[in-house]
C-alpha cells in the first residue's frame, strides 16, 4: 500500500518520521490524530504480538530446540520479542582508542519497545537541573513542570501501575493498582526497611486493569519481554502505531533504512529523506514538509552526521558541533545470591507481571557521598520457568550447604543427591541490579567512521566511550549495598565482588540500552543542536523525538520521558503548522 | 488471527449496553484466554514466532549431525549418571538430554571442542586404566572414573581437565533436563498459564513471618 503510493505518486507528506519506537510511535499517534499525513520509515519488518506467526508468549522452553538459549538474533533468549541485537549482519559499528561501546538495535515495528522491562519512571524535578545541583553536565532548557502535564497524559493513555509515595524526586503519578509483592519481594521490603533503603512497588507500564477497548488486562504470565497477545503491556507497535494507522493518515514503509535527510539548498530546510529498500537494495526518496527523527539516539545522530551538503558541511543541524557528543548510557552493576531460608519452598504459581513488583528508587543524598549521581535498584528472584542455563554452576554452590539430612556435602557431584539439590535450591535465588545516572561528557561520543560503510553503503558509527570515577565509585556503592541487603536477608552472595581492577563490575557502556544525549537540546545554539521544543536550531522543520535530545539521563529509565517529550514536541509541530510557521 | 475479526464475531454493539460499565463489558469480550484458544488452532502458533532467517538456520542445524554414534552414546551414559531416574521422575535420556546437547553443540560451536575433546580425554584415561573406552567399561569402572572428576574441590592430580569437562556436562545435562516437560513437572513450576496474582498463599506468608 505505502510502497505503491511512493512509487506511483510523488506525494509530499506533511511529516516524515524515521523510526517506530517510543518516540516515533508517539509522534505518529499525535500527528495523525491531528490530521497530518504521515509517512513512517521503519528499517525492519512488521510485528504484531497478537498475530500467531509472531507469538512466543506462553510457549514452553522445550518448544525451542535450544530451550530458550540466546542466539545472535535474540540476545535475550529464543522467546524474546526483539528482532536484532548487539550485532546485526551487515550493519557493523566500530570503536576508537581501545574504548568499548555496545549498540543494541531492533529492526521491527515498535523497535526496542517490544521487549523492554516496561519500567516507566518519570524524571523528577532534580533530574532536569543537575548542573544547578552539583555543577556537572548541563541543565535542561525545560523543567519538570513543563513535562508533568504530558506525563499525566501518557499515564492515562498507556497505563502504568505503581503507588504514590510523595518522594521528592520520584513524582507521584496516575497509577493503576500495583501487584502484590512476591515472597522474596516481601522479604526485601522487610529487610530494606531495617537498612533504610526505600523500597516501594515498581512502576511498570502493564495493565493491571483494563483502560480501553483496544487492550486487554494482564494475565500474569511474567513474559512481557515476549510481547503480549492481549496488548496488556506497552509497546509502541501495539499502543501507538496501530491506532495511528486506524486514522488512515499513516503510511508505514517497512525495510526502509534511512540514509540521509535531504535539504533544499536554497532554503536550508529539510524536504525529504533518502532511504535504502533493504529487500531490493534500491535507493528511494520520500518527500515531506517536516522531518522527525526517532531512529534511536545513536542512529539519529548518525543520520544527521551523514546528511552533509555544501550548506551543512559538518552534517545537518550540527553548526554547534555537538551532534554525537554527550553520549551516555545508564550505569549497571548486579549481584546474585542464594537464600537458604527459601530452600524447599512450597510450590505455587508466582509468575506475576513481567519483571519486579518492588524496586528501590534512589534513597540517598549525593552531597554526602563521593559520587555525584544516584541509582535505583531492580530485583529478581522466585520460582520462574526453567530454561537454558537452569542450575548452571551448581558445583560452586551445593558444597556450601549440608544435604537434606544434615550431612556434609561435597561441591559438584552427580546422581540422586545432585538431582535433589536442584529441587531444594529452586526458587531460592535472588538477584539485584543497580541502574544509575552517568555524567554526560563531551568526550564520550559517536562519530562517522572515516573508512567503514554498512552493507547499504551508509557510513557507520564509531564510538569513543570511557567511564569516569563518578561512575566507578557509584558502582562500588552499588556493590556494597547489594552485599548489605544480601547479608541482612541471611543470603549468601554468589560470585566474587568485583574490585577496582574490574571497574567495580560496571557493565560495558551501551549494555544497559539506555543510551541518550547525542543531539542534545538547550537554549544556546552554540552548545546544543535542538531548542526546548526538540526543534533543530539550524533547521526549523527538523525535530528529534527519541532519547537523543536528553541533556542528562536521570537515575531513571528513559522511555516514559521519551514518550512525554515526543508528545510535547508533536503538539508543538501541530501548533506551528497551524500558525503557518512550518 | 486478527483481533478486529475476533471482536466482530462477538459483536462490538454489546459494548454500549446500558447499565454495564463499558470497561467491564470490554474485559469480558477481550478475555485473553478466549482469544488465545483460537490463536492456538493456527498452525503458525506451533512455530514459536520464528523469523524466516531463524527458521532457515534451525533447519540447517537439524540437518547436520555433529557427534559420532560413539560420542552420542558416551553423552547418554554420562547424562544418566548425572541425572538418573528416581522415584519422582525419569532420567536425563528420558527427557531427551543427549539430543538437546547435540543441538547445542551446533547452535553454540564454542561447545564443540570442549565436548568432543572431553570425551576423547575420558576415553584415553579409561584406556590407560582398563584398556577400553568409557562406554565399553563396566559400571563399577565408569563410576570410579566419575568419582575422580565429579568433585572440583578434591583437586585430584591430573584430573583438572576431566573435572572441567564433567562440570560442563553436568551443567548442560541440568539445563536440558529441567527445561524438559519431565523436568518442569518434577521441579514443580506451576506458571506459564493465564491466572490472577494475589500475592503468596497465606500459609507461606505465615511460614516466613511476613
Amino acid at each position: 500500500m505505502s510502497d505503491f503510493q511512493i512509487k506511483a505518486a510523488p506525494t509530499t507528506y506533511d511529516v516524515i518520521i524515521i523510526g517506530s519506537g517510543a518516540g516515533g510511535g508517539m509522534a505518529a499517534y499525535e500527528l495523525t490524530k491531528a490530521g497530518a499525513k504521515v509517512c513512517m520509515l521503519e528499517a525492519g519488518q512488521h510485528f504484531d504480538p497478537a498475530d500467531p506467526k509472531y507469538i512466543t508468549q506462553l510457549k514452553w522452553p522445550y518448544q525451542s530446540p535450544r530451550r530458550g538459549a540466546s542466539t545472535k538474533y535474540r540476545p535475550f533468549g529464543d522467546f524474546d520479542a526483539a528482532y536484532g541485537g548487539w550485532d546485526i549482519d551487515g550493519e557493523p559499528y566500530t570503536t576508537k582508542d581501545n574504548t568499548k561501546f555496545r549498540w543494541f538495535r531492533s529492526r521491527m515495528l515498535g523497535g526496542r519497545t517490544n521487549h523492554w522491562g516496561r519500567i516507566s519512571l518519570r524524571f523528577g524535578p532534580q533530574d532536569f537541573k543537575r548542573k544547578s545541583i552539583d555543577g556537572l553536565g548541563e541543565d535542561w532548557p525545560i523543567g519538570y513542570e513543563d513535562v508533568a502535564p504530558f506525563y499525566d497524559e501518557i499515564d492515562r493513555l498507556i497505563g502504568v501501575f505503581g503507588s504514590n509515595e510523595n518522594l521528592p524526586n520520584d513524582p507521584d503519578s496516575i497509577f493503576l493498582p500495583a501487584p502484590k509483592p512476591r515472597l522474596h519481594e516481601m522479604m526485601l521490603l522487610k529487610h530494606n526497611k531495617r537498612l533504610g533503603i526505600t523500597t516501594i512497588p515498581s512502576r511498570l507500564s502493564i495493565l493491571t486493569k483494563q483502560i480501553n477497548e483496544e487492550r486487554g488486562s494482564c494475565f500474569y504470565c511474567s513474559q512481557c519481554g515476549r510481547a503480549c497477545v492481549a496488548y496488556a503491556d506497552f509497546s509502541s507497535s501495539s499502543c501507538l502505531c496501530k491506532p495511528a494507522q486506524k486514522t488512515s493518515n499513516l503510511d508505514i514503509v517497512y525495510y526502509a533504512m534511512a540514509r540521509e535527510v535531504l535539504t533544499d539548498p536554497q532554503t536550508g530546510l529539510a524536504n525529504g529523506v533518502s532511504y535504502v529498500d533493504t529487500l531490493s537494495m534500491e535507493e528511494k526518496t520520500v518527500r515531506g514538509k517536516v522531518v522527525v527523527l526517532a531512529a534511536s539516539a545513536c542512529e539519529s545522530a548518525r543520520l544527521l552526521l551523514n546528511s552533509k551538503s555544501a550548506r551543512f558541511p559538518e552534517g545537518l543541524a550540527n553548526s554547534s558541533g555537538v551532534v554525537g557528543k554527550y553520549l551516555h548510557d545508564s550505569t549497571g552493576a548486579s549481584r546474585g545470591a542464594i537464600v537458604p531460608t527459601l530452600f524447599d519452598r512450597k510450590r505455587y504459581n508466582e509468575d506475576g507481571v513481567g519483571g519486579m513488583h518492588v524496586y528501590s528508587p534512589w534513597w540517598l543524598d549525593n552531597k554526602k557521598l563521593d559520587f555525584p549521581r544516584g541509582y535505583h535498584i531492580e530485583y529478581w528472584g522466585g520460582m520462574g520457568m526453567p530454561a537454558y542455563g537452569f542450575g548452571w554452576g551448581i558445583e560452586g554452590i551445593n558444597g556450601m550447604f549440608p544435604d537434606r539430612n544434615g550431612n556434609k556435602h561435597e561441591a559438584g557431584g552427580y546422581g540422586a543427591s545432585l538431582k535433589d539439590d536442584y529441587r531444594r535450591f529452586y526458587g531460592a535465588y535472588i538477584g539485584m541490579a543497580g541502574r544509575g545516572e552517568a555524567v554526560a561528557r563531551e568526550d564520550n561520543y559517536c562519530e562517522i567512521d572515516p573508512e567503514k560503510v554498512d552493507k547499504f553503503g551508509i557510513p557507520v558509527l564509531r564510538f569513543h566511550y570511557k567511564w569516569s570515577d563518578y561512575e566507578r565509585l557509584q558502582a562500588k556503592h552499588m556493590h556494597d549495598t547489594f552485599e548489605q541487603i544480601i547479608q541482612e536477608m541471611g543470603g549468601i552472595a554468589l560470585g566474587k565482588k568485583p574490585g577496582a581492577d574490574a571497574d567495580y563490575g560496571l557493565a560495558e557502556p551501551g549494555e544497559i540500552i539506555h543510551e541518550v544525549g547525542t543531539i542534545r537540546m538547550g537554549n544556546d545554539p552554540k552548545k546544543s543542536a535542538l531548542n526546548k521544543w526538540q526543534q533543530a536550531h539550524d533547521v526549523k522543520n527538523l525535530f528529534v523525538v527519541d532519547a537523543a535530545p536528553f541533556v542528562s539521563q536521570g537515575d531513571k529509565n528513559c522511555t516514559w520521558t521519551i514518550l512525554a517529550l515526543s508528545m510535547r514536541a508533536s503538539r508543538h509541530i501541530v501548533e506551528e503548522r497551524k500558525a503557518g510557521n512550518l | 488471527m486478527k483481533r478486529r475479526n475476533l471482536l466482530k464475531g462477538i459483536g462490538l454493539g454489546s459494548l454500549g449496553m446500558v447499565g454495564l460499565s463499558p470497561q467491564v463489558k470490554a474485559s469480558e469480550i477481550l478475555n485473553p484466554l478466549e482469544g488465545l484458544e483460537e490463536k492456538k488452532k493456527d498452525p503458525a502458533f506451533e512455530q514459536f514466532g520464528r523469523t524466516d532467517y531463524e527458521t532457515a538456520r534451525d533447519a540447517k542445524l537439524f540437518a547436520e549431525q555433529f557427534f559420532t554414534k560413539h560420542e552420542m552414546k558416551t553423552i547418554s551414559v554420562l547424562a544418566d549418571i548425572i541425572i538418573p531416574r528416581d522415584s519422582r521422575s525419569g532420567s536425563a535420556t528420558d527427557a531427551g538430554v543427549p539430543e538437546f546437547i547435540e543441538f547445542m553443540a551446533k547452535d553454540k560451536p564454542e561447545l564443540q571442542t570442549p565436548l568432543r575433546g572431553g570425551i576423547a580425554w575420558l576415553d584415553s584415561q579409561m584406556k590407560k586404566r582398563h584398556e577400553q573406552d568409557f562406554i565399553s567399561s563396566t559400571d563399577v569402572q565408569r563410576i570410579a572414573m566419575v568419582e575422580d572428576i565429579a568433585y572440583p574441590e578434591r583437586k585430584k592430580s591430573g584430573m583438572s581437565q576431566g573435572i572441567a569437562f564433567f562440570s560442563l556436562m553436568r551443567n548442560l545435562t541440568a539445563s536440558g533436563f529441567w527445561s524438559s516437560k519431565i523436568g518442569i513437572e518434577d521441579i514443580g513450576y506451576q506458571g506459564n498459564t493465564p491466572n490472577q496474582w494475589d500475592g503468596p498463599p497465606e500459609d507461606v506468608i505465615k511460614q516466613y513471618g511476613l
